[in-house]
């Protein structure tokens, strides 16, 4: 069976500023049974664009062979995907990378589930598994201001939400990290996903406490860790990297320099 | 339809032969398809020591194209003689393998070496990666200094060694006619062509390097330009290599002299381009009226005009 599939689009629409949720069908879904992975698409025929764009994958519907990606426009690559209307097909490459590890919890234990951003986007299939396994789960999403916000119901159907805006125009305001401190969230194992630089401070905050999962972002080209583009230091060893595409894109809390 | 090729020391089931640093050394493509269909591989260029590469961004996309700056990272000579080349080993594939090096005596010690492992049917001598601050392009732009370094290396390894071209030079020719004489059993080329992108948001450039290799479609028709031009002044092989995407893109390759090609940026676009272009190429040069592949090479040059 191979990897790549040109995919029927059912859905693509708008859910916050710039924010579009893009929900695919195809036979390669039944591949796709991990929370966090991702994969490459390509955006367009025409060589103008010629690399594929990683998304990560939001939702996955195994009955219904159905799979959800949430992107948000960016470039000329995004404005052409928003473009795109039910009933046309997409080329995607994947699943690929490793996700988060599911059982990486145990069943009495209690998740915090931290998305900044788009980065909400690959929390939500794992927040929907976690709950199915009874597992408690708390949701920090952090987003820049008020029409950045999406996704804060449908994590509510699976344990209490909380959400940041960085200039205070809805719910708490501050970052994910601030949020967490002042309302003194109890948790077990942390998953995060979101920029960089909420990636860094968290693993600054819990490396020594906490046992937890972060997923990175860098830009790549193959996806499948042949071309070395999407490199990050193994932590305190500079000497070797790991190929975020490959290795990752979801890392144990401490094991790479961020 | 024949689309064997023979080549100094390779004798490739087909011309198709991913390019040096898009394959790695062929494991992650393993997992998607049979990599023994292929011709050959030309595996990530090797330098003496293990290098780590540039800080990222290390790639960035251009209309057309693709800008990289990896920076040669490699596990070193050792490691891949110890670990990698066995691997390929359990395929029946001849390996091309690149050398790279900041020095004369690293190039060398590295051929040296490499040359001497059972699979390894023939050196590609990157005298032309734009990404390293010593070394790399700076042997490929100036004819004495890749006559000399092609010698150096010709004298110690025990397989024929091709020279990948740098197209950032004035005369292409000139460079490929020196190491002719030096002593190159074939030509590869070309490489990457330096670019640079900046971002308009920040000002900034968007490779951490400042400089890529541009790759991709873009650069296809400078690639047959040159080739074009060399293979009219050379009497060595040329394998080709440029923003090939398609079977007909091969085809253009071969009209302008190549006698195989390397496939470069097009695996990041299609992961199973390579099979793909192996399975459609007998049909392909069937329809443009050719019986064996090798009527196919060189036609252009061949062709009356009006």
């Amino acid at each position: 069976m191979k990897l790549i599939e040109d995919m029927k689009i059912v859905k693509n629409c708008e859910i916050a500023k710039n924010i579009y949720e893009m929900t695919l069908t195809g036979d390669n879904v039944k591949l796709m049974n991990q929370p966090g992975q991702f994969v490459n698409i390509k955006i367009t025929e025409m060589s103008q664009l010629i690399l594929r764009r990683p998304i990560s994958i939001c939702e996955i519907d195994q009955e219904k062979k159905q799979i959800k990606l949430i992107y948000r426009i960016k470039g000329q690559g995004t404005e052409i995907l928003a473009k795109k209307l039910p009933g046309e097909v997409i080329n995607i490459f994947g699943p690929l990378g490793n996700g988060y590890p599911e059982y990486s919890i145990k069943n009495h234990e209690t998740a915090l589930l931290v998305g900044g951003g788009i980065g909400v986007a690959p929390l939500y299939e794992l927040a929907k598994r976690l709950s199915r396994r009874k597992i408690k789960v708390k949701s920090v999403l952090g987003f820049a201001t008020m029409t950045d916000v999406f996704y804060e119901k449908e994590f509510s159907f699976y344990g209490e939400v909380h959400v940041a805006t960085i200039d205070g125009s809805y719910n708490f305001n501050g970052n994910v990290l601030d949020l967490i401190k002042s309302k003194n969230l109890q948790f077990d194992v942390i998953y995060g996903c979101g920029p960089q630089a909420m990636l860094k401070a968290i693993n600054d905050e819990y490396i020594n406490l906490k046992k937890g999962y972060l997923s990175l972002e860098e830009r790549m080209a193959c996806g499948i860790g042949a071309c070395y583009a999407c490199v990050c230091d193994k932590a305190n060893k500079s000497t070797e990297t790991v190929r975020i595409c490959k290795e990752g894109p979801v890392f144990k809390l401490g094991e790479v320099e961020i | 339809m024949n689309i064997k090729v023979e080549l100094p020391g390779l004798s490739l089931k087909n011309p198709i032969i991913p390019a040096s640093g898009c394959f790695g050394f062929g494991r992650e493509f393993a997992e998607l398809f049979d990599i023994e269909k292929l011709g050959s591989i030309m595996i990530k260029a090797t330098t003496l020591n293990s290098r780590k590469g540039n800080p990222t961004p290390r790639v960035a996309e251009t209309n057309g194209g693709m800008l990289n700056a990896i920076g040669l990272q490699n596990p070193g000579v050792d490691y891949i003689i110890s670990t990698e080349l066995p691997w390929l080993s359990q395929f029946n594939l001849p390996i091309i393998a690149n050398v790279a090096g900041s020095s004369v005596e690293e190039y060398v010690e590295v051929a040296k070496h490499l040359s001497t492992v059972d699979n390894v049917k023939a050196i590609e001598l990157n005298i032309s990666c734009p990404n390293v601050k010593e070394g790399g392009i700076a042997f490929g732009t100036d004819c004495k200094v890749a006559a000399h370094l092609t010698e150096a290396v010709k004298r110690v390894s025990c397989v024929p060694v091709y020279v990948k071209l740098s197209p950032n030079v004035t005369d292409i020719v000139q460079i490929a006619k020196a190491v002719e004489e030096a002593g190159a059993d074939g030509l590869t080329m070309i490489n990457t062509l330096i670019g640079m992108k900046i971002d308009l948001a920040t000002g900034k450039k968007v490779l951490a390097n400042g400089t890529g290799g541009l790759s991709g479609p873009a650069i296809k028709p400078i690639s047959i330009r040159m080739i074009h031009d060399v293979y009219k002044q050379v009497s060595i092989p040329i394998i080709g290599m440029g923003g090939i995407q398609n079977t007909n893109d091969v085809l253009e390759y071969l009209y302008a002299g190549a006698q195989a090609v390397g496939i470069g940026t097009a695996n990041f676009v299609d992961p199973y381009i390579c099979p793909n272009i192996i399975e459609e190429l007998p049909y392909v040069l069937e329809q443009h009226g050719f019986k064996d592949i090798k009527d196919a090479i060189g036609y252009t040059h061949r062709v009356k005009l009006d």
